[in-house]
């Protein structure tokens, strides 16, 4: 069951310019694994070597942060929008 | 104090100018004299600061307060509509004056010309009531965040990049920065827009959304952006809405604050301290 994911400006060059992408898996952590798979790097741009989500960027499952649901394990299903964010500090 | 400033009657050529506001039972007179009152301070007069500026002047928001360290350079002109070609080379703060002067003489423009720091910040948001925040770096962001909720003001965020902004509002108690982005990236992972570009007229996208909430919440008015983070993608014209709360373990906010007092902050992001552009 392919699940979309929005992909931020900042990202779009690991997947070849797209807006969004369609990945697979039952958690948000093997969904990442999945895109990783497709578009490799991806992955070590959201996620620690020890396996965390970095503290600079936020994964919403729907309109949710999964930093409040079950952080990478946050279960996702087919009609599931994901949407990466990453902070942002341009003002000028 | 200069005449007609929060005077106690409005008048008529007040009554004219303002008159599109006024007509609005959500406004009224005593909105306008609310707006009148109000003391706002900008943190960069650049990309964001400009339309919000603008439109803050044009709505008679009685004091302006202006931080910017920076002089006007030709790159800036594409999106920062405070300043003219004739201002090249002009500290910002300056420029800035004279326009939103010749837009609203009735309000009170202050110039702050600093980097803003950890032993200026509560000197300088002390004298406002609402923050807006459109700083170019994230040292400067957890810096307004930090003092913001010590202080007990609300911050109305925006940022951009490329062609993607950022919106909402914090409101102590209610979730800050951190919550939503408990760390800073490390240095060179998030490009900033020198280095990476923004698209001109996002600026205003997002810049009059923070006009808009700072001046809902002069007003006491609608449902502000707390709790909600507008994300707008100019290329797709995408506007979605996600959630944020206060996070019980935020070091500044949160349960058990671990952070009490100002730090610094370009050592937490891991970057060089800014250099003060010579008077």
């Amino acid at each position: 069951m392919p699940v979309e994911v929005k992909v931020p400006s900042v990202l779009r060059g690991l997947v070849a310019g797209s807006r969004t992408v369609e990945g697979r898996g039952a958690t948000v952590g093997q969904l990442l694994d999945d895109l990783e798979r497709r578009y490799p790097g991806i992955r070590g741009r959201l996620v620690s070597s020890t396996g965390d989500l970095y503290q600079f960027v936020n994964i919403y499952v729907n309109d949710e942060d999964i930093r409040f649901l079950k952080q990478l394990d946050t279960p996702v299903s087919e009609r599931d929008v994901i949407s990466i964010l990453p902070a942002l500090a341009g003002g000028s | 104090m200069a005449a007609g400033r929060n005077p106690s009657i409005l008048t008529p050529e007040q009554i004219q100018r303002y008159s599109r506001h006024i007509i609005m039972p959500q406004v009224g007179g005593l909105g306008q004299k609310k707006l009148m009152a109000a003391r706002v301070l900008l943190v960069g007069a650049g990309g964001l600061g400009s339309p919000v500026a603008m439109y803050l002047a044009a709505a008679g928001v009685g004091t302006i307060g202006l931080v910017d360290g920076d002089v006007v350079d030709l790159s800036n002109l594409q999106r920062q509509i405070l300043h003219d070609t004739d201002d090249v080379g002009r500290p910002k703060v300056e420029s800035a004056r004279d326009r939103l002067g010749a837009l609203n003489p009735e309000v009170e423009v202050v110039g702050h010309r600093a980097v803003l720091a950890s032993d200026n910040v509560m000197e300088i948001i002390a004298d406002y009531d609402i923050v807006v925040n459109g700083a170019d770096n994230f040292p400067t962001r957890y810096l307004v965040n930090d003092a913001c909720y010590f202080a007990g003001k609300p911050l109305v965020d925006g940022s951009i990049l490329l062609f993607e902004g950022q919106a909402t509002t914090f409101l102590p108690g209610k979730g800050c920065y951190r919550c939503l982005y408990p760390a800073p990236p490390p240095p060179g992972v998030v490009p900033s827009c020198a280095e990476a570009g923004v698209f001109g007229a996002l600026c205003a996208t997002i810049g009059s959304v923070q006009a808009t909430e700072t001046i809902k919440l002069i007003l006491g008015i609608g449902e502000s952006l707390a709790g909600r983070l507008l994300l707008y993608d100019a290329l797709a014209m995408d506007f979605r809405m996600l959630r944020y709360r206060r996070n019980p373990r935020c070091p500044v906010c949160g349960d058990a604050p671990t952070i009490t007092e100002l730090i610094d902050y370009e050592a937490f992001c891991g970057v060089p301290a800014p250099v003060a552009v010579a008077p």
